[in-house]
């Protein structure tokens, strides 16, 4: 049986398009400082690292062994986990299984990325089969948009419904000082903005940006001294699928749709839609807002425009997808899904600043990784059983 | 410090370099079935899984959700139904060449009849007007054929 483990601080840099001013290195140890200062821990407390970016991104690998300076790493056991765009969730649920196993007490996960150093597509691209796919697939934003064209014809589901999602979450991020875009949109701002790939246009999909996110996982005996409100783990899944691009189903996410149906069936929640009080969802592009919510289970298939267009998903809403903004004003992929993970933290901490959702007693964070597999993790107020 | 301070944008020290990265991969017996196929016949071909009796393409040697060894190899359309695609218009560069892939052009992934899983590949440019998911698409072959791939040139959507 796992012991109980909670989140007990979250650090994270202001993110940008481009941090000239640091290399890998110090733009690792930027975070890990906030996580440590913000969590009152010092380096000696640390019992092990875990640390993820995107393979190959910036063509530095093993940053595990590289980063050890301003990791806080030195003479520390120390984990890379790169897991595609999955990564910062994989990190997480990496730190929670190094402490729920009982053989560390206080572990820091970090993620980051300097997308302005990398060929995102280009890297990207070598992920597919270089044979079968690679002279075809052409990186995230097409493989997403093909998703988008399945889900439209399926559903009657129109570019309008997907720029509302956009609007939602450039909005939300205007309360929050960390994130790399600060925008204040329309509908019409999205639809007019350059295609990129048929349906999606640039203010449908995120930036690249530069950053990084550091968060502490502690033991129960020690999460209650560190602070008076931690962020519980309550069940974590992920589950992956096939590993050519045309394998998959586009008419569904099967891997989002059982990796959240395993963590409900651990939690105990029957009804997402009333028994979660905050999502952040790993959200790259805007019809995901839509399509994504359905397999999580907020709704039926097609639904989600309307859950959508009814506000129930803004900040005043029943349920507030996103209040950071999520992933479409923030992307410093080995950071993001981490960025989920620490941003539902702290709405369960009761940190989250001017973006804070009132009474959060349920977060849920999730993770994506570009052949479609999917991570979720559930944190909550109250200890688990 | 001074030295960093007066450092100005315009003084950043650059390094430039370009590196080829040559590799060569192995593809397997079942992938070397069907490019043999598709270069000498123009035949395209698929492989049924004993458990769950469906058919994927390209050939492998593993059904994954079934985690069982297929060897039964079925002959499979050169005509397929259209299920999701997108239309590149950005651009970004090749990792096969180190150069700009051409663009606008239509990446769709196609139910072939006869295989129950799709087939990634280009669709015609030409057609652009005509995509919609569930369009029906026909094969187009190079004349000349090497056993990769490419040497279907593109799917046409069929009226």
């Amino acid at each position: 049986m796992a012991n109980r483990v909670a989140i007990v601080g979250v650090g994270q840099t202001h993110h940008k398009s481009k941090r000239l001013d640091v290399n890998g290195v110090e733009l690792i140890n930027e975070a890990v400082l906030r996580a440590i200062e913000e969590t009152g821990v010092s380096l000696r407390d640390i019992d092990a690292i875990v640390i993820g970016n995107m393979d190959h991104f910036e063509s530095i690998n093993y940053v595990d062994t590289w980063s050890v300076d301003g990791s806080g790493a030195y003479m520390k056991p120390i984990l890379k986990v790169t897991t595609g765009g999955s990564t910062g969730t994989s990190i997480a649920m990496a730190g929670y299984y190094h402490v729920a196993s009982g053989l560390f007490d206080t572990v820091l996960v970090i993620g980051w990325e300097k997308n302005s150093e990398s060929d995102t597509t280009g890297a990207i691209i070598t992920c597919s089969d270089p044979v079968w796919d690679r002279f075809s697939y052409a990186g995230a934003i097409p493989s997403l948009a093909a998703e988008a064209t399945a889900y439209m014809k399926a559903y009657g589901i129109t570019e309008r419904d997907a720029a509302r999602v956009a609007v939602r979450d450039h909005t939300h991020a205007l309360n929050n000082p960390f994130a790399h875009l600060h925008k204040n949109i329309t509908i019409d701002d999205v639809l007019n903005s350059p295609m990129l790939s048929y349906p999606i246009k640039l203010l449908d999909v995120c930036p690249r940006s530069d950053g990084a996110c550091a968060v502490i996982f502690a033991a129960e005996h020690k999460a209650k001294k560190i602070t008076d409100s931690p962020a519980w783990i309550h069940a974590v899944s992920t589950r992956h699928n096939f590993g050519w691009f045309g394998d998959l189903e586009y008419a569904r996410i099967p891997s989002l749709e059982l990796a959240s149906k395993e963590v409900y069936k651990k939690a105990g929640i029957r009804e997402p839609l009333k028994e979660l009080d905050v999502i952040e969802l790993y959200q790259p592009y805007s019809f995901a807002g839509l399509k994504w919510i359905e397999a999580i289970g907020l709704c039926g298939p097609g639904e989600a425009p309307k859950l959508v267009w009814d506000g129930v998903t803004d900040m005043d809403g029943e349920l507030p997808i996103n209040p950071s903004g999520g992933v479409l004003a923030t992307n410093c992929i080995g950071a993001t899904g981490l960025i989920r993970v620490g941003e539902a933290a702290l709405q369960v901490m009761g940190k989250a600043d001017n973006r804070q959702v009132s009474d959060v007693k349920r977060a849920l964070a999730t993770g994506f990784g570009g052949c479609f597999w999917s991570d979720v993790v559930l944190l909550g107020k109250d200890m688990p059983k | 410090m001074e030295g960093l301070e007066k450092q100005k944008e315009h003084e950043l020290l650059t390094v430039i370099s370009e590196v080829e990265v040559p590799y060569y991969w192995s593809i397997g017996r079942y992938a070397g079935e069907f490019l043999i196929e598709l270069r000498d016949h123009k035949r395209l071909v698929g492989v049924r899984c004993p458990k769950c009796r469906k058919v994927y393409t390209p050939p492998r040697k593993v059904c994954g959700p079934c985690f069982t060894e297929m060897d039964e190899m079925v002959e499979i359309g050169h005509t397929g139904t259209l299920v999701a695609y997108s239309v590149v218009n950005y651009k970004f560069i090749d990792p096969n060449t180190g150069k700009n892939r051409p663009i606008p052009y239509i990446y769709g992934y196609i139910k072939l009849d006869g295989a129950d899983n799709t087939f990634s590949h280009i669709i015609d440019y030409s057609d652009v007007e005509k995509l919609e998911v569930g369009a029906r698409v026909k094969a187009v072959f190079e004349e000349k054929r090497v056993g990769l791939p490419w040497d279907i040139k593109y799917f046409k959507v069929v009226d």
